[in-house]
């Protein structure tokens, strides 16, 4: 530590920072533009020019390092008027007309003008004009001629999303930010940048000129997508989700959003939304009030309950249902005799039930995630399934850890790999049980070396191994390894809610069927939350086949959906923006939230859906007055991180047999849930472009196709056509075929034989 | 696709630098593309960035900034006349202007048959020759007068560079 004087006040701060960090944490004010705390310094744009005793001339404060003794002062005469010179000079270019500018009110360089800027300007000269460019359907560079060339976008792309899509071309007066030959930004992270520009040059595309920033309100939320529980402020005009900002959070998602997370609201508005409840009566859909939606599904039940037995009927949930939904969910299946209830719709292996020993999770913090040194990703499409925790991954190994990788394809992850093994499905448990061999014989080099020689391992299992028909002896063998290397091993769980899932036994407990279970013996009647079977589970034709058997289906959905085809009763609830409730993160973060606004037209909160349902069909205790109570119930006496545990023990590992191709599947990042897939921006992104099918180059010559072809790949009964394209990257004998989309919904399992012919 | 003499001179470049920072070899890399092809298009950018392992845009960044990378086909000469201050007190506005009436174009065009591109430049660092031209970047020509320039083109054009 060293002591220096800020405004004669005294400070004591850390050899090495520089001067703007140390008047930061002592609450002093430093203007700037181009520094940012998660950003390297550039020392650009030099608003943050302060006086430092002794030295001959103002210095940047972002660029100084401070040492002992130092005397600064941040608005002496000599450090006003440098910060007004150069306020003075950012304003002869940028134009001055803030009430047609989109970040007009929320602008730092409008704000900053205030304090140090001129009430007229001295200058008459033509001001520079930069062309508008097209970078995508999330981010408008529209008024580039705004820009003042702090970087921050360019240095964001380059440090944080890994890949470095905007730079500034040409130099001087000519400079500009720009992508390469009119590229688009296709990063995930690409929103940040709007959050990070400073001035109305990059604004947000579909918030575009929908709302100035004092309209609206704020109300705290939490992502209902991935895993890590990012945290959201929803902001709202005339009961309407208008756009969504990051809550800054250093433990789970620092200052940024996902692309999903921040544009996924667009969903919330969707004019698919289901507003009333619907019966289907003589095969025409008939809108009806609750109370007879309701009464219709209760009759229905108690029906199927007395005549063909409880055990008749089903419920599946996604991931992204909340704890209290989750929780009514299957209390009100086993109030009326039935313990068929499941969330886990993608997986596909449940040998791991009843040999947990808790809820699956993480099983180590997100920020130590960030500090382990040696880490093993297991089966994961990382950046695309959970793209801010790749991105804390990515910070890690720039700080010297190591990154291990065994999957059945090979994405670039945009930083750098240590060693990775990228094997066939069938091959991945073999390639696991090799490190885990590895590891005990004190190899030194290859992944097993890798994480033998650390100090914090992690050992990470991703969506593909949690849905890997072995997926409990992978959970096993990272077990194992993770002993081995005194390191952790835990999930990256699947959805917002996966962990909750597990804490309100929204599962299986005895004799009841799992998700994969009730599909593959169809029962009479389901009953859906949030659930599009042929999009959101493992086996999308078994799926849709066991729908349409079914006597009875009860869709509880935000959505008018594919379930028009075979649901009896659909009944609208409220998506996260539009009910209170909890999500438990991956790390086992119990996060609460409000909605941000009223359900639209008739939808309701399914807790409260739930609650009626439970009333009518006399199950005991549905008389909770909030979804608060709700969770105290489900949550009271619970010790969250005790129940949290990845221990199994007695898994028999179980050969599969391969024949012939093998599909290795991903849900693309757009595709994830109802909500995401309803996001026009996000769904006019090259992530969400229509899926292709993906061979190893050597398999398209054996098939004598050429990339681009259209080709037939059939599973079962079910067949697409698609085109067909090559990736050297995946193993000889496998086919990459995506799931969760409309276009490969005809397709069977997620795992599995595949066929690929000549279409 | 980039030739295989123009990759051999950039590995040859790469041996100056350390493994892991191919990229130092950009600005040599962009340079050989201009040598073969008289300028550098985006496709041949891209192509050094895969071969350098870089952001194409950083290497966009590298060929946009140094001004004596061609970004548009400038002729079989290009004749780059430095604009700055002692250059023009020294009569570089007659050189552009002899320069121009003689080729018939302006700054930033090429001759018709393409032999010759004009175009402006920064100082090069040799102010007691003022004026100066450059030749491809690669021969300097100072204290020009119209007579010089003459002799010069008819050089050119003789086909002595």
């Amino acid at each position: 530590m060293i002591n220096i004087e800020i405004d004669g006040k005294k400070i004591q701060t850390e050899n090495g920072s520089t001067v703007i960090e140390a008047a930061h944490q002592a609450g002093i004010a430093i203007p700037h533009f181009c520094y940012h705390k998660k950003l390297s310094i550039a020392a650009n744009c030099r608003m943050c020019l302060v006086q430092v005793e002794k030295a001959p001339k103002p210095l940047p404060a972002c660029a100084t390092p401070v040492s002992e003794g130092m005397k600064v002062f941040t608005h002496s005469e000599q450090a006003v008027k440098a910060q007004k010179g150069v306020m003075e000079f950012l304003l002869i270019n940028h134009p001055l007309d803030c009430p047609i500018c989109d970040q007009g009110g929320e602008c730092m360089l409008q704000d900053m003008s205030v304090g140090y800027g001129n009430g007229h300007s001295r200058y008459h000269e033509e001001k520079r004009m930069v062309l508008s460019k097209d970078i995508g359907p999330l981010v408008s560079a529209e008024e580039m001629s705004r820009c003042i060339n702090c970087t921050r976008c360019v240095r964001f792309g380059q440090e944080i999303a890994g890949q470095m899509e905007l730079g500034q071309a040409f130099r001087g007066e000519h400079a500009e930010i720009m992508s390469f030959v009119s590229g688009t930004v296709d990063s995930e992270l690409s929103g940040n940048m709007i959050d990070l520009c400073p001035v109305g040059a990059l604004t947000s595309k579909p918030f575009r000129y929908k709302a100035r920033s004092w309209e609206l309100s704020r109300r705290r939320s939490v992502s209902a997508h991935d895993s890590l529980g990012s945290g959201l402020a929803v902001h709202t005009k005339d009961n309407r989700v208008l756009r969504v900002l990051p809550i800054e959070n250093d433990d789970i998602n620092e200052c940024w959003l996902s692309d999903r997370d921040r544009f996924a609201y667009e969903g919330l508005n969707s004019d698919q939304r289901l507003t009333k409840p619907m019966i289907k009566q003589g095969g025409q859909w008939q809108e009806v009030d609750w109370q007879a939606a309701l009464e219709f599904c209760a009759n229905g039940l108690r029906q199927i309950a007395g005549g063909a037995g409880a055990e008749q009927i089903g419920a599946l949930a996604t991931g992204n249902s909340t704890l209290e939904e989750m929780y009514l969910l299957q209390k009100l299946l086993r109030g009326i005799g039935s313990d068929n209830v499941d969330f886990r719709l993608r997986q596909s292996d449940f040998s791991a039930d009843g040999k947990q020993q808790g809820a699956p999770w993480l099983g180590i913090s997100v920020s130590d995630i960030g500090r382990a040194d040696r880490i093993l990703i297991v089966g994961s499409f990382l950046r695309k399934d959970h793209p801010l925790l790749a991105a804390r991954i990515r910070q890690a190994v720039k700080r010297g850890a190591q990154l291990n990788v065994i999957h059945s394809a090979d994405d670039d992850l945009l930083m750098k790999i240590a060693n990775k093994s990228i094997v066939a499905p069938g091959g991945l448990v073999e390639a696991l049980s090799k490190v885990a061999l590895g590891v005990a014989a004190k190899q030194t080099d290859g992944i097993a070396g890798s994480l033998a020689g650390g100090e914090r391992v992690a050992v990470l299992l991703g969506n593909f191994a949690q849905q890997h028909p072995q997926a409990a002896q992978l959970q096993a063998l990272a077990q194992q390894i993770a002993a081995a290397t005194q390191g952790k091993f835990g999930f990256i769980g699947e959805s917002a809610n996966s962990v909750g899932g597990y804490l309100v036994n929204a599962i299986p407990a005895s004799n009841g069927l799992n998700a994969a279970a009730m599909l593959a013996a169809p029962r009479k009647a389901y009953v859906l939350l949030n659930v599009e079977p042929e999009l959101d589970c493992a086996d999308a034709q078994q799926a849709i086949a066991a729908m349409q058997a079914a006597d009875l289906v009860i869709a509880m959905s935000a959505y008018r959906h594919g379930a028009t085809e075979y649901a009896d009763v659909l009944l609208p609830i409220a998506p996260y923006s539009e009910t209170s409730g909890t999500f438990i993160s991956s790390e086992g973060r119990v996060q609460s939230f409000n909605g941000a606004v009223k359900p639209l037209g008739e939808a309701r909160p399914a807790w409260k859906v739930l609650r009626v349902l439970g009333n009518l069909l006399k199950v005991d205790g549905f008389d909770y007055e909030t979804s608060q109570a709700v969770r105290d119930e489900a949550l009271q006496g619970v010790d969250v991180a005790a129940k949290l545990n990845n221990a199994v023990s007695a898994i028999e590992s179980k050969p599969t047999a391969v024949i012939g191709l093998q599909r290795v599947a991903d849900v693309p990042i757009y595709a994830t849930d109802a909500i995401v897939r309803r996001a026009m921006s996000l769904q006019a992104t090259s992530d969400a472009a229509q899926p292709k099918v993906w061979l190893h180059s050597k398999e398209l010559s054996k098939l004598g196709v050429a990339a681009g072809a259209q080709v037939k790949v059939a599973q079962g009964q079910g067949s697409a056509l698609l085109e067909v394209a090559a990736d050297d990257g995946l193993p000889e004998g496998v086919v990459r075929v995506a799931a969760g989309h409309p276009m490969t919904a005809t397709l069977g399992a997620m795992f599995g034989t595949i066929t690929v012919e000549r279409a | 696709m980039l030739s295989q003499q123009i990759t051999t001179l950039i590995d040859k470049e790469l041996t100056k630098y350390p493994a892991d920072q191919r990229q130092s070899a950009v600005m040599a890399a962009l340079r050989f593309v201009q040598d073969e092809k008289g300028w550098i298009a985006p496709e041949d950018m891209a192509d050094v960035a895969v071969y350098l392992g870089m952001p194409q845009m950083a290497v966009y960044e590298v060929a946009t900034f140094y001004h004596m990378y061609n970004l548009k086909p400038m002729g079989k000469h290009t004749l780059t006349v430095c604009t700055n201050l002692s250059c023009t007190l020294c009569g570089a506005g007659d050189t552009v202007a002899y320069l121009e009436q003689k080729l018939g174009i302006k700054m930033n065009e090429v001759t018709p048959d393409g032999k010759f591109g004009l175009r402006e430049g920064e100082c090069m660092g040799a102010c007691v020759d003022a004026p100066l031209l450059n030749v491809n970047n690669k021969k300097m020509c100072g204290k020009l007068t119209p007579a010089k320039i003459d002799g010069i083109l008819a050089d050119l054009e003789g086909g002595k560079a």
